[in-house]
């Protein structure tokens, strides 16, 4: 298994490289010139200098090493620095951002917690609502509830977030006045009536989000229950004269888990990618915010930079779906 | 010898695609969603023709109405009838939908056809699809948007140029499931007795593939086409909600849901209709597909 698991990490950076040589030969192509704000009255030789700033100037081949060196050696170091107040990273240059003028991680350091609470609460919310569905909708097959639970979890995959965000703000928001409109990112909490705050702004977000979660995982879920539901072993079982709950919930439910849980690692990474739809919705100033201001902007740096973050999340989650279901599922032997 | 005149069968045989019909007719859902999917298609494209008002007719002295019988969607901030601009918008949105996903098709069925039938190329075009399945796709589709709308504006027109933009960019973004789907199909059909059958009287590859391997894998690409019509009009929508598809005054589903959310709080009941659209389309389609992948399973088939 720790063979398999660094002959994946191992074949993953070639992936990544590959991946960054799309992007970066993708935004090459741009035609935006960051230097198009710039006002006419700036003489040539001036504006030539402030493109060598950028660092424009050079071939594309050194353009790109310099951004990969940027990014794998000098934004590490700075982590390091930040954590253990070394200087390993002092006057070396950093990505950074056409549109601050300040580093690119520097801003991503700043946004990500917002991003990260509103998925990852959406995530496990989903999760949570999601497996009961699932288990009860399989042992009950083609009762009212499995009928209604499939019905309802079509739909919640077919209304996209940018329906159903719009659709929410105004029942509960213009209709109700039950939650705040706008998300705010500013609010900090201290004490418990700004946590109740912070607690009714995300609701609305998480919702959304966790309903594309929900539907997607409760269908797997089911899927995999009936699966195992009509195996031998679970005859075996209620043969054995264990009772019904240990049966379902113990027997079938752990075997039923393991293609589920690939699922759950798998379909991270996607979710993250539907926050930036979400997020537009809120206002919620989170990394997908900043991907879109960046793209408006004509902000190249940022925009690469978030790229890649989002194919390195992929990766390493599609390695992560690997190495789980080999490590839960004993019949599968990758050496 | 006996004779072989009166073996003629007593009642005709009926052909696999009647099989599929029939179980097809069996699943209520996927029924229901072939029609509201047909009736969605004609009433976008021959709406048009009977409806007495013009997507882009502006009326500034009826703007911002609710429903009524002259306008029974209501009209926009520019007076504009609703109505009007949904069909215009749902042309566009299902013409997207329909074009990126025979792209998805077309590009998928060839890698996964040439990398079943062809060991040399399996390796390279799986790791290859493997890549693009490790694409972040939304990011990538934005960045997308924005470099190649200017120059394709300029070179084809604002319209027809996001229109090939957007359906090139879905279409090669989304066929690597059908790819793998179909590789899988050939390299089982590839085993089977009547492709040696065939082999042994000297079919040449080209035949092979277009005679006896596409029929068998149409299935699998018919069930990826269904969904690949639904992953494109909501990709597509969404592009046009993050303000990065069509020109703002050329509607389409996900552009008219764009315009109404800045509505929200006057005019809240804008949102519903573009929206219902989008998820009605795409319902129906989800469906189709559920039903049709039952239906061509001869395994789930006469049950």
């Amino acid at each position: 298994m720790l063979t398999f698991t660094i002959r994946r990490l191992i074949l993953s950076i070639p992936t990544l490289l590959f991946i960054s040589l799309i992007i970066f030969l993708l935004l090459e192509l741009a035609p935006g010139d960051p230097m198009a704000q710039v006002p006419l009255t700036v003489p040539p030789e001036v504006k030539e200098k402030m493109r060598q700033a950028l660092g424009l100037g050079e071939p594309m081949h050194i353009r790109y090493w310099k951004w990969l060196v940027q990014f794998f050696w000098i934004e590490p170091q700075v982590l390091f620095d930040h954590y253990f107040g070394t200087a390993f990273s002092e006057g070396k240059l950093r990505v950074i951002s056409w549109q601050h003028r300040s580093p690119v991680m520097d801003v991503v350091v700043e946004r990500l917690p917002q991003t990260l609470w509103v998925v990852g609460l959406s995530y496990i919310v989903g999760i949570l609502i999601a497996l009961p569905i699932g288990i009860y909708s399989a042992y009950k097959q083609y009762s009212i509830f499995d009928q209604a639970g499939t019905f309802i979890t079509m739909i919640g995959y077919s209304i996209p977030p940018f329906f159903t965000g719009p659709l929410i703000i105004v029942l509960f928001s213009v209709q109700l006045g039950w939650f705040p409109f706008i998300y705010d990112t500013t609010h900090e909490v201290t004490d418990w009536d700004s946590f109740v705050y912070q607690l009714r702004q995300m609701i609305m977000p998480v919702m959304v989000l966790a309903m594309q979660t929900t539907a997607q995982i409760s269908r797997y879920m089911r899927a995999s229950m009936l699966d195992n539901l009509n195996q031998d072993y679970v005859r075996t079982a209620r043969a054995k004269g264990l009772s019904e709950k240990v049966v379902v919930l113990v027997h079938v439910l752990r075997n039923s888990m393991i293609p589920v849980v690939t699922v759950i690692a798998l379909g991270l990474p996607a979710i993250f990618g539907g926050a930036i739809i979400t997020e537009q919705v809120f206002s919620v100033n989170g990394i997908g915010g900043q991907l879109i201001g960046a793209i408006q902007a004509n902000d190249l740096p940022t925009v690469q930079t978030l790229t890649f973050m989002f194919a390195i999340l992929i990766v390493f989650f599609n390695l992560i779906a690997d190495v789980l279901y080999g490590i839960l599922d004993p019949r599968i032997r990758y050496d | 010898m006996t004779d072989m005149s009166n073996t003629e069968p007593t009642a005709p045989p009926h052909s696999q695609w009647y099989d599929v019909w029939h179980q097809f007719k069996a699943h209520k859902g996927a029924m229901l969603g072939a029609i509201v999917f047909i009736v969605i298609i004609l009433g976008v494209f021959i709406g048009p023709w009977l409806w007495p008002f013009d997507a882009s007719y502006i009326d500034i002295r009826s703007r911002n109405q609710g429903p009524s019988w002259s306008h029974p969607f209501g009209t926009d901030q520019l007076g504009r009838d609703t109505l009007a601009r949904m069909m215009a918008g749902g042309q566009t949105s299902i013409a997207v939908g329909l074009t990126a996903m025979m792209l998805a098709l077309g590009l998928g069925s060839l890698v996964g056809i040439s990398a079943g039938y062809f060991k040399r190329l399996d390796g390279p075009l799986m790791r290859l699809t493997d890549l693009f399945l490790a694409l972040p796709v939304l990011p990538l589709l934005l960045v997308m948007m924005m470099l190649f709308r200017e120059p394709l504006s300029s070179a084809v027109g604002p319209e027809r140029g996001i229109f090939i933009l957007i359906v090139v960019a879905i279409g090669i973004t989304s066929w690597m499931p059908t790819a793998r789907i179909v590789r899988g199909d050939v390299l089982a059909l590839k085993e089977r007795e009547f492709v040696l059958a065939a082999r042994s009287i000297g079919t040449s590859n080209k035949n092979m593939i277009t005679r006896h391997i596409l029929p068998n894998v149409l299935s699998p690409i018919m069930v990826s086409a269904t969904l690949g019509i639904a992953n494109a009009i909501i990709t597509e929508s969404a592009l046009s909600f993050l303000g990065l598809g069509f020109p703002p005054d050329f509607p389409t589903w996900g552009r008219l849901l764009n315009d109404a959310t800045q509505y929200l709080q006057e005019y809240p009941e804008r949102v519903f209709w573009p929206g219902l659209a989008i998820s009605l389309t795409v319902l129906s389609v989800n469906y189709l597909g559920d039903g049709l992948r039952d239906a061509l399973d001869p395994r789930i088939r006469g049950r």
